[in-house]
C-alpha cells in the first residue's frame, strides 16, 4: 500500500471492509458510553429495518421513492438534454436563455415548496415537480456547455463528409458532448435524491423521506428514522455506481481523464 | 508531372482573405492565383500564421474568400464538400467512434457490403488492420493520423487538402508517414494540396512547392522539384533544390 502503486486484489476489498467495521465498534461503543436515548446503536438500527421489512412498509416506501425520482428526473432528462444542445448549437439563443438559467439555478429545489403545493396540492405531482426542478439545471447546463466546447475541428470534419446540420447534431454534436452529459447526469441525479427526501417529507404520505418523518412524529422511533438514513445513503451509492460504470463505456471513456 | 503540361484542377484567381474581428480588419491572404493540375502533389510553404491554412480552409469551402474566387474541376467552390476531404493534424478523428466508425462515418449513404469492403481495404492500405475494433484513445499518434487519412480516402475524394498533418508527429514516425503518403499517393492518384512550414517536407513530397510570403501572404515563388520518387534526400539536386528554398525564405543555412 505504497503510494502510487496498484492495489492488490484483496486489498481493494479488505481495507474498506475493515474500516467499514471499525466504524460500526466505534458507533456501538459511543452510543453505549453516551447512553444516548435518541441515537440508536447499529445494532438496533439493524432490527428496526427488519420490523419495517416484514411489515412490507419498507419496499413499498423504497419503491415509492425510486417511481417519484424515475418521473421527475426521466422529464428532466427527456427536456434537458435536448434543450442543452440546442441551446449550445444556436449561440444567440444561449445569450438569452443562459443568464434565466443561472439566476434561477442556485435557488434551492426547496424553496419551491410552496409554490408546488399551491400549484399541484399535496401529493406526487408536487414531489415529482420538485425532483424535476433540482435535475433539470445541472443537466441543461451541462448539456449546453457540451454541445458549445465541441472542438469546431470535429464539426468542420462532420460538414466535410457532407452531413447536413441534423447529422452534425446527432452524428458529432451528441457524441462529442456525450461525457458532459454524463456527468452533469450524474450530479443531477444525486440531487433527486437529495430532494426526493425533503419533498416526500412536506409534500406526501409515502416513501423513505415520509418514513423519517413518521418514524419520529409517531412515537420517537429514532432507530427507524436512522433505518431510513442509512438507506437512503445505500440506495443513493448504487445510482452512483451504476453511473461510474457507464463513464467506463469505451465510446464515452476518452471524455473522463483516467 | 509539370503544371504546365497537365489539365488544371483548381484554380485560384486573384484570392484574398480578409478578417474582421473586434473592429479591426486583418489582410490574410493578398492577390494569390494558382492553378493545381489533376494528380499534382503541391505543397504550401511559409512561415507559421502567414495564412497557408487558411488558404487551405478557402479551397475546401470552409472559408469563403473576401475578393476573386476558387474553382474546382469548373465549378466554383461554395461550402465543403466530399470531394475533397480536408485532413487536420490527428486531432480530426472522432474519439468516440472506433477505427472502423471513423472510416465508416462518410461512408453512410452506401450498402452495408461496399461499406465493409471499404473498411477493409483502407484499414489495410494504412497499414491499421488489427486495430478495427480499437478506439483512438489506444492508438499512437501516426496511427491516429493514418486513421484520419484512411477516412479520407474511404469517400474516394478527388483531393486531399492536408494541414500540417504530421506537424505533431515525432520526426522518425514523420518520416514513415511521408513515405506512406507518398506510396498512398501513387496508388490512388489523388489531387493533393500539402500545407507545411518544413522545407525539407515540401522538397521530399511534392511536384511543385509555392512559397509564401510573411502575412498578408503573397505567392514568393513557385519551385518545381524535378526529382523521382523515391528521392534520394542527399543527392546534389535535392540539395540544391532544398538551399534555394531557404535562401529565398530568408534562412542561413548555419545553426
Amino acid at each position: 500500500m505504497t503510494g502510487q502503486s496498484q492495489p492488490a486484489k484483496w486489498e481493494m476489498f479488505f481495507w474498506p471492509a475493515l474500516v467499514a467495521a471499525i466504524g460500526l465498534v466505534i458507533w456501538n461503543f459511543a452510543v453505549h458510553v453516551t447512553k444516548s436515548t435518541v441515537f440508536p446503536a447499529p445494532s438496533a438500527v439493524m432490527k428496526g429495518m427488519q420490523e419495517l421489512g416484514a411489515k412490507g412498509i419498507l419496499l413499498r416506501d423504497i419503491l415509492d421513492s425510486l417511481r417519484r425520482v424515475a418521473i421527475g428526473y426521466g422529464l428532466a432528462v427527456l427536456i434537458g438534454v435536448p434543450a442543452g444542445l440546442a441551446l449550445g448549437w444556436y449561440p444567440v439563443a444561449a445569450n438569452v436563455v443562459n443568464p434565466v438559467i443561472q439566476m434561477v439555478r442556485p435557488i434551492s429545489p426547496l424553496a419551491w415548496i410552496p409554490l408546488a403545493i399551491v400549484w399541484y396540492g399535496v401529493g406526487d405531482a408536487s414531489a415529482t415537480f420538485l425532483i424535476f426542478v433540482g435535475a433539470f439545471f445541472p443537466i441543461i447546463v451541462a448539456s449546453m456547455n457540451g454541445a458549445r466546447n465541441v472542438p469546431s475541428i470535429l464539426r468542420r470534419a462532420g460538414k466535410n463528409f457532407g452531413l447536413a446540420d441534423a447529422g452534425i447534431l446527432s452524428k458529432v454534436v451528441f457524441p462529442a458532448a456525450l461525457p458532459s452529459i454524463i456527468t452533469g447526469l450524474r450530479i443531477s441525479l444525486g440531487i433527486a435524491w437529495l430532494v426526493v427526501v425533503a419533498a416526500e417529507m412536506v409534500a406526501v404520505d409515502s416513501g423513505l423521506g415520509y418514513l423519517i418523518i413518521d418514524s419520529r412524529n409517531s412515537g420517537k422511533r429514532y432507530d427507524l428514522v436512522v433505518a431510513a438514513m442509512v438507506l437512503i445513503g445505500l440506495i443513493g451509492l448504487v445510482l452512483d455506481l451504476g453511473f461510474r460504470r457507464l463513464e467506463k463505456l469505451k465510446s464515452v471513456r476518452w471524455g473522463f481523464s483516467e | 508531372m509539370t503544371g504546365s503540361v497537365a489539365i488544371a484542377k483548381v484554380k485560384i484567381e486573384h484570392v484574398g482573405v480578409t478578417f474582421d474581428r473586434d473592429g479591426k480588419s486583418t489582410h490574410v491572404l493578398n492577390d494569390i492565383t494558382l492553378e493545381v493540375a489533376e494528380g499534382e502533389f503541391l505543397c504550401v510553404l511559409g512561415p507559421s500564421g502567414c495564412g497557408k491554412s487558411t488558404l487551405l480552409n478557402t479551397v475546401a469551402g470552409f472559408l469563403s474568400p473576401s475578393v476573386g474566387q476558387i474553382t474546382i474541376g469548373g465549378e466554383v467552390v461554395t461550402g465543403p464538400d466530399p470531394r475533397r476531404i480536408f485532413v487536420f493534424q490527428e486531432r480530426g478523428v472522432f474519439p468516440w467512434l472506433t477505427v472502423e466508425g471513423n472510416i465508416a462515418f462518410g461512408l453512410f449513404r452506401l450498402s452495408r457490403e461496399e461499406r465493409g469492403r471499404r473498411i477493409a481495404y483502407y484499414t489495410k492500405l494504412v497499414g491499421l488492420e488489427g486495430f478495427e475494433k480499437a478506439y483512438p484513445q489506444e492508438l499512437s499518434g501516426g496511427m491516429k493520423q493514418r486513421l484520419e487519412v484512411a477516412r479520407a480516402l474511404a469517400v474516394k475524394p478527388d483531393m486531399l487538402l492536408l494541414d500540417e498533418p504530421f506537424g505533431a508527429l515525432d520526426s522518425i514516425t514523420r518520416l514513415t508517414m511521408r513515405r506512406e503518403l507518398l506510396r498512398i499517393w501513387e496508388s490512388e492518384k489523388k489531387t493533393i494540396i500539402f500545407v507545411t512550414h518544413d522545407i525539407e517536407e515540401a522538397v521530399q513530397l511534392a511536384d511543385r512547392v509555392v512559397v509564401m510570403s510573411a502575412r498578408p501572404a503573397r505567392i514568393q515563388q513557385i519551385v518545381n522539384i524535378d526529382i523521382a520518387h523515391p528521392r534520394d534526400i542527399s543527392s546534389p539536386r535535392y540539395l540544391e533544390l532544398r538551399d534555394s528554398i531557404f535562401e529565398q525564405i530568408g534562412i542561413a543555412h548555419k545553426i
